[in-house]
């Protein structure tokens, strides 16, 4: 059981301090992606009021990128809506994780299933030596919170900007969109089985876009994931390193 | 209520019981080798189609436009490890300043 293993020691106020420290640079980290999605979202023609719910209440990144970027290209709702779920079913493996970790109750569980994220699970992770696991869950509540303000003011500040320029198209805005998710793929591509699977996403949509609705080509592109996720593992040292999710 | 509000609603819905389940569920379930190596590698895919249709595609279309030519500066500035903010902005001005200047699409 956890309790076990529970603070043998407590930690020192400068642990905590460092932690916190750490937890606000994030959600500073955090608003410049969140300017960027207001600005994109708006160049998507979402209004500010849409804009804003989808930071408060989807509030994971890549799903939020992902759901703007389809719309704007023309997409399905239903294109749109399966591949922000399909994004943000990594959180789901993250919880799993905290759900060990804070042992939430009753409405904290609620709160703590809206704030696991990439960065709320990657500051409690890079802080649970197994000896100190309050600063942990520390680092999930302090960088859960801390991200959850910065991003949320930050998408208004990049939506209302965004607003005041006028034509996205004149300033770039829409060829910042795949720029964005390429920055967001970047720290994935760590092996080869990921890069494979991205190459092969990408020919798989090209080759379906004059062909299908708009949307469903990425929708689909998430079968080349499946296929070499279900596949046997090999077990040559070479390629067999297992491909990581990308924690900051 | 608009077609964008229910899309908005939904969706956020979606990801949020996605969230829960790692509260709910047995760890038994989520924990399987193959689940976590598929949802390890679906943001990859997704990511990586999205960059392209969203640079080569309008609508059904594809066509190569200054949208190339901004991802290639977007590649060049990440190989350089720039920050985010930095590949975004680079991405948006060298779009820009092709259409204005070279009249690109």
């Amino acid at each position: 059981m956890a309790e076990a293993i529970d603070e043998p020691q407590l930690p020192t106020a400068s642990e905590r301090r460092e932690v916190l420290v750490d937890a606000a640079s994030i959600g500073l980290a955090t608003g410049v992606y969140g300017i960027s999605f207001g600005a994109l979202a708006v160049t998507s023609k979402f209004t500010l009021a849409q804009t804003s719910a989808l930071s408060l209440l989807m509030f994971t990144g890549a799903s939020q990128f992902a759901l703007v970027g389809i719309v704007g290209a023309a997409g399905g709702a239903a294109a749109a809506i399966g591949t922000a779920w399909m994004l943000g079913a990594r959180n789901g493996l993250y919880a799993l994780r905290m759900a060990e970790l804070l042992m939430p109750r009753g409405w904290k569980r609620l709160v703590a299933a809206q704030l696991t994220i990439d960065e709320s699970t990657g500051l409690a992770v890079r802080n649970d030596d197994g000896r100190h696991r309050s600063l942990a869950r520390l680092g999930f509540w302090a960088a859960g919170i801390s991200v959850f303000v910065c991003w949320n003011i930050a998408t208004i500040l990049g939506a209302v900007a965004a607003n005041a320029l006028g034509d996205p198209r004149r300033f770039g805005l829409d060829a910042a969109i795949p720029a964005a998710f390429l920055a967001l793929l970047w720290p994935r591509l760590s092996d080869r089985t990921a890069r494979g699977v991205g190459i092969g996403a990408a020919i798989m949509a090209i080759a379906l876009t004059p062909v299908l609705k708009p949307g469903l080509p990425v929708l689909l592109s998430a079968i080349v994931a499946v296929v070499v996720g279900l596949w046997p593992p090999r077990k040559s040292a070479a390629s067999g390193r297992e491909p990581t999710e990308a924690l900051p | 209520m608009s077609s964008r509000w229910m899309i908005v609603l939904v969706g956020a819905f979606g990801t949020f019981v996605l969230k829960a389940i790692g509260y709910v569920l047995p760890e038994s379930w989520l924990a399987h080798p193959k689940v976590q190596r598929v949802s390890a590698l679906i943001p990859v895919a997704l990511l990586s189609a999205l960059i392209v249709v969203n640079t080569f595609a309008i609508k059904q279309h594809l066509q190569i436009d200054a949208r190339l030519a901004a991802l290639i500066v977007a590649f060049i500035a990440l190989r350089l490890k720039a920050p985010f903010v930095v590949v975004v902005v680079l991405a948006a001005a060298t779009a820009a300043l092709l259409r204005y200047f070279l009249n690109w699409a």
